[in-house]
C-alpha cells in the first residue's frame, strides 16, 4: 500500500510494495516520453537543499509525464534558507503550497523531520550518508527488468561501500529478496556495522571480500560505486588498490555473458569508458528508467 | 545495615543502592536532579559494599521514583538497585534495566544528524537494539550508541 505514504528509508517497504512498484513502473515504460494525464491539478514541491542533476530532474520530468506541476528550488543559494530559516519552517511553507514534497539534504534524517512536519508525503530523495530509497529502488528494478526476477541473483557491490548513501538503501532493500550479496571493497570501506546487522538479521546473505577476480564469474550484477582518494588514510594504499575497483574491459573477462554493470552515476573514473559499448554496460539504461519508476512511485502515492 | 546508614533515615522516598563508586554524581545529572528541585537528596560515596567492593547510594526524600524513570540510569549504573521506602521501610525493591526508548535529555554523536542541526525543532529519540551489552540507534539517522555514548 503505497497511497499517502512517506517514503523516508528503504527499510519501511515490503517485498509486495516493492513489486507493486515494479509491475507499475513497467505501465508507465510506456508514457515515460508521453504524457499521461492522471494528476492534473497536483503540485510537487522539489526541495534540494543540496545540488543533484540526476535526481531532481527525474523526480521533475516524472512528474510532468503524470500531468502535474513542479516548484520548488536547489541549493539553498537565495532562498529563505540562506538566510537562517529552519528545515522545519520550509518544509511547512512548502506543505501548505503542494500536495507532494521531494526533499535532499545534507543532514542524516532530514527526511525524517520533514515528513513529521508535513501532513502532505514527503519523499526522501537523499538525506545524509545512507538514505537515498528510491535510488536503491531504481536499482533493483532494473535488475528486476533485466532478469525478470530478483530471487537467485549473485549481487556483487563494488568500490567504497562505506560513504556511499545510495549503497545502504540498496542492501536494506535487497533484504526483502533471495539474493546473495558479495561486498568488494577495502576492509576499511565496508558498510557500516548499523546496515550489516540489520540485513543479516533479514536473512540477507552476504560475504565480504577485497579482490573482483575471486567473484567475478559468480556475479550476475555488478553495481559500482565510486572510491574516492580523500577516504583513503595513506595515500600509497589509494595508488595501489585504485586499480582493482576500477571496472575495465580485462576485468570482465573472466564474467558471466549475462552480467550487468550498474551504477548510480554521475561516474567519474571508476567505469573504463571501453565497457560502455559492451553488453554488459547497464548503467544508462538504468538512469533512463529513474523517470518510469519515479512515475510509478509518483502515482501510487498520489492516486 | 547499621554500619551502612551513614544518613539518617528517610520516611518516604527513593534509595538508590549498589551504584558503581563514584557515580553518585553522574545518576543525579542523568535523572535531571539538580538539587534546585528543593528535593532532599543525600549523596553516600565510595562505602564498603559486599557486592561491588564499594558503591555509592543516593536517598531522595519525598520522591518515589517510577521504572521508567530511573531505567535511564543504567547509562551510568547498571549496577544499581531501587528500593522504596514507605514509613522507613522498603516497600519495593528492583533492578534498573534499560529503557526501550530514550527521548530528549541525551545528544547524537553524529555531527551531521538532524537532531543536532542548529535550531530545528526535533528531540532526539534512541531505540534499543539489543539488550546484552544495552546498544540503541538513534531514531533519526540510525548511528549506533552504546549507553556510555549517549552521556
Ligand atoms: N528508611 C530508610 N532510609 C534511608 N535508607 C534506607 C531506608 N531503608 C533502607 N535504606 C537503605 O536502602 C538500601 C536497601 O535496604 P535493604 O534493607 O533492602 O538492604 P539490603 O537487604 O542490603 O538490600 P540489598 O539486598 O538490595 O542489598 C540500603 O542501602 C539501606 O541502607
Ligand atoms: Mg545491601
Ligand atoms: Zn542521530
Amino acid at each position: 500500500m503505497w497511497r499517502s505514504r512517506d517514503v523516508i528509508s528503504a527499510r519501511d517497504f515490503t517485498r509486495a510494495d516493492l513489486e507493486e512498484l515494479f509491475e507499475t513502473a513497467k505501465y508507465m515504460e510506456k508514457y515515460a516520453k508521453s504524457r499521461l494525464d492522471v494528476l492534473r491539478g497536483k503540485i510537487m514541491a522539489v526541495a534540494f537543499f543540496e545540488p543533484s542533476t540526476r535526481t531532481r530532474l527525474s523526480f521533475e520530468v516524472a512528474m510532468k509525464r503524470l500531468g502535474g506541476d513542479v516548484v520548488g528550488f536547489w541549493g539553498a543559494e537565495g532562498t529563505s534558507v540562506e538566510k537562517g530559516e529552519t528545515l522545519a519552517d520550509t518544509i511547512k511553507m512548502l506543505d501548505a503550497y503542494s500536495n507532494i514534497i521531494v526533499i535532499r539534504h545534507r543532514y542524516e534524517g532530514a527526511a525524517k523531520l520533514a515528513a513529521e512536519v508535513a501532513e502532505s508525503p514527503v519523499v526522501n530523495g537523499g538525506d545524509g550518508a545512507f538514505n537515498h530509497p528510491t535510488q536503491a529502488m531504481l536499482d533493483i528494478y532494473t535488475m528486476w527488468r533485466e532478469f525478470g526476477r530478483v530471487d537467485g541473483l549473485n549481487i556483487g557491490l563494488l568500490g567504497d561501500l562505506r560513504h556511499a548513501r545510495t549503497v545502504n538503501s540498496l542492501l536494506e532493500a535487497l533484504a526483502n529478496f533471495n539474493v546473495r550479496v558479495y561486498l568488494i571493497s577495502p576492509e576499511y570501506l565496508r558498510p557500516r556495522a548499523e546496515t550489516i546487522d540489520y540485513v543479516r538479521s533479514r536473512g540477507l546473505k552476504l560475504s565480504f571480500h577485497t579482490n573482483v577476480e575471486e567473484v567475478i564469474g559468480e556475479l550476475d550484477v555488478m553495481y559500482v560505486v565510486r572510491i574516492q582518494k580523500e577516504r583513503f588514510i595513506d595515500p600509497l594504499e589509494y595508488e595501489k588498490v585504485k586499480g582493482s575497483y576500477r571496472v575495465a574491459p580485462d576485468m570482465l573477462r573472466n564474467a558471466k555473458k549475462s552480467l550487468i554493470v550498474l551504477h548510480p552515476l554521475p561516474r567519474v573514473d571508476e567505469i573504463d569508458p571501453r565497457v560502455d559499448a559492451t553488453p554488459h554496460a547497464k548503467y544508462f539504461k538504468q538512469a533512463a528508467l529513474g523517470v518510469p519508476l519515479r512515475m510509478a512511485l509518483i502515482y501510487l502515492i498520489l492516486s | 545495615m547499621s554500619r551502612e546508614l551513614i544518613v539518617s533515615k528517610i520516611e518516604h522516598g527513593t534509595v538508590i543502592d549498589h551504584i558503581p563508586a563514584g557515580r553518585a554524581l553522574a545518576v543525579l545529572r542523568v535523572l535531571g536532579i539538580t538539587g534546585r528541585e528543593g528535593v532532599r537528596v543525600a549523596l553516600v560515596m565510595n562505602v564498603e559494599s559486599g557486592k561491588l567492593g564499594k558503591k555509592d547510594i543516593v536517598k531522595i526524600e519525598g520522591r518515589e521514583l517510577t521504572p521508567e524513570e530511573v531505567n535511564i540510569i543504567s547509562a551510568v549504573a547498571p549496577t544499581a538497585t531501587i528500593n522504596i521506602v514507605r514509613s522507613f521501610e522498603v516497600v519495593k525493591k528492583f533492578k534498573v534495566s534499560p529503557p526501550e526508548v530514550v527521548r530528549g535529555r541525551f545528544k547524537c554523536k553524529n555531527p551531521t544528524c538532524v537532531t543536532n542541526a542548529p535550531r530545528e525543532p526535533v528531540e532526539p529519540a534512541f531505540y534499543l537494539v539489543r539488550k546484552e551489552p544495552p546498544l540503541f540507534v538513534c531514531a533519526y539517522c540510525g548511528r549506533y550508541h552504546e549507553l556510555g555514548d549517549l552521556l
